[in-house]
């Protein structure tokens, strides 16, 4: 009601008051209609012998156009939990500084450390809460008292664990190469290696990924993230310079005009230094 | 966008008084919103506007009725009547209260969700008329 005895506050979250201006815009634009960021990525994740490795890659598209080229897709949850995001950038950005939020305050309020289970139950209700219109699609890996784990969380809620997994446009590519080269408890070397390709072949194959590789090498001793890990071999050879001299434009007149101002108060206030 | 699905949505769901004009005195603001349409003013023009509406009320059902069936009735009865009790909790007629013992209750102080960040209450920019408001509220109108 709108009487004006009756005072309410439109109620805290999501305001869908634009849907009705949104969709009665809807034939007007005609394809000129402002397209989010998207990360059209390829991200993937390994499980070996002491912990997890999570990898992307830095492309970040709006439509058909590249609108960041060093684009960081590996978000930090918790000091032992990291998450690839794929989908509309600014989406997975939030939801994954908001599952961050809620791991800290569980974990000053208990003391103890978050478990990846943790982060991937949040997200799971609250991506299914919103039906999918959330676009996230992520990839959690970590390492907790239970040990290493990797889990993929969808876009309307839905959860997978595996021990490799990838996700975004060129998940296919990076899957045909994780499922080729995975072994059961990897070393290291061998693993970054694996995802390193694997991101590769994403790159190469799907034009939503590009630049370089980052990676994330998460172990019960710490985390190790390397951006870049490996940079793209197709640098910017840019061969004209597009900045302008100092008097490019010619000036045709110029005309000053002074500002007359007087002074009409003045205080002083003392700042106390002691 | 084809509203025709979310019928079913207005059906199973907690009963709202409909999505009445957003304009000030209930008269659609044609500025604003658009001109008016019977359409839009019975049905959602986002699927998850109904379902967001009455989030908090459903999943307080479910949970007092689960409650319910694992302990007994006196459990969601304890709780309802803290909950009334610390609905009560408010300022002076005018001003809108944060509801920090209401909000403490159901969980709101452990955890952050897009409540806390978006549209937040405390930031809103809408002002009542206060001599109405604390007229009504004494029941002196």
């Amino acid at each position: 009601m709108a009487l004006s005895n009756l005072l309410e506050i439109p109620a805290a979250g999501f305001n869908f008051d634009n849907a009705t201006r949104n969709a009665a815009l809807e034939g007007l634009f005609e394809g000129q209609k402002p397209k989010p960021m998207k990360t059209g990525t390829t991200i993937a994740g390994v499980v070996f012998k002491d912990g997890v490795i999570l990898a992307a890659d830095t492309r970040a598209t709006s439509g058909e156009v590249v609108a960041d080229k060093m684009c960081d897709k590996i978000h930090y949850i918790a000091p032992n939990i990291y998450c690839c995001g794929a989908g509309t950038a600014a989406d997975t950005g939030k939801t994954t500084d908001l599952v961050a939020s809620n791991l800290a305050i569980f974990s000053l309020n208990s003391g103890r450390n978050p478990r990846v289970i943790m982060a991937v139950n949040i997200l799971q209700d609250m991506l299914y809460r919103y039906r999918g219109q959330i676009g996230a699609n992520l990839i959690l890996g970590g390492v907790d008292c239970t040990g290493n784990h990797l889990y993929t969380v969808g876009p309307y809620g839905s959860v997978n664990t595996m021990p490799y997994l990838s996700m975004g446009s060129g998940d296919l590519a990076a899957l045909g190469i994780l499922e080729d080269g995975f072994k059961p408890n990897m070393e290291l070397e061998e693993a970054k290696q694996l995802v390193r390709v694997a991101i590769h072949a994403g790159i190469m194959s799907d034009l939503g990924s590009g630049h370089n590789i980052d990676i994330c090498v998460i172990t019960r001793q710490g985390v190790d993230h390397n951006r870049p890990y490996q940079e793209s071999e197709y640098k910017d050879n840019r061969k004209v310079n597009y900045r302008y001299r100092p008097g490019t434009t010619t000036i045709l007149t110029e005309k000053v005009v002074p500002l007359k101002l007087e002074l009409v108060q003045e205080t002083v206030q003392q700042m106390e230094t002691a | 966008m084809n509203t025709r699905g979310l019928r079913s949505q207005l059906k199973d769901s907690v009963p709202v008084s409909g999505l009445c004009p957003q304009g000030q005195y209930g008269i659609q603001d044609s500025l604003r919103s658009g001109f008016t349409s019977v359409k839009n003013e019975l049905l959602p023009s986002h699927p998850l506007e109904l379902s967001e509406k009455n989030f908090q009320l459903n999943q307080e059902r479910m949970n007092y009725s689960t409650l319910r069936n694992i302990q007994g009735l006196h459990a969601p009865l304890k709780l309802q009547m803290e909950y009334r009790a610390a609905r009560q909790i408010q300022r002076l007629p005018f001003l809108q209260s944060s509801n920090l013992a209401l909000d403490t209750l159901r969980g709101g102080d452990e955890s952050i969700g897009f409540e806390d960040i978006l549209n937040d209450p405390a930031q809103s920019e809408m002002m009542g008329e206060p001599h109405m408001m604390v007229e009504y509220k004494l029941g002196l109108l």
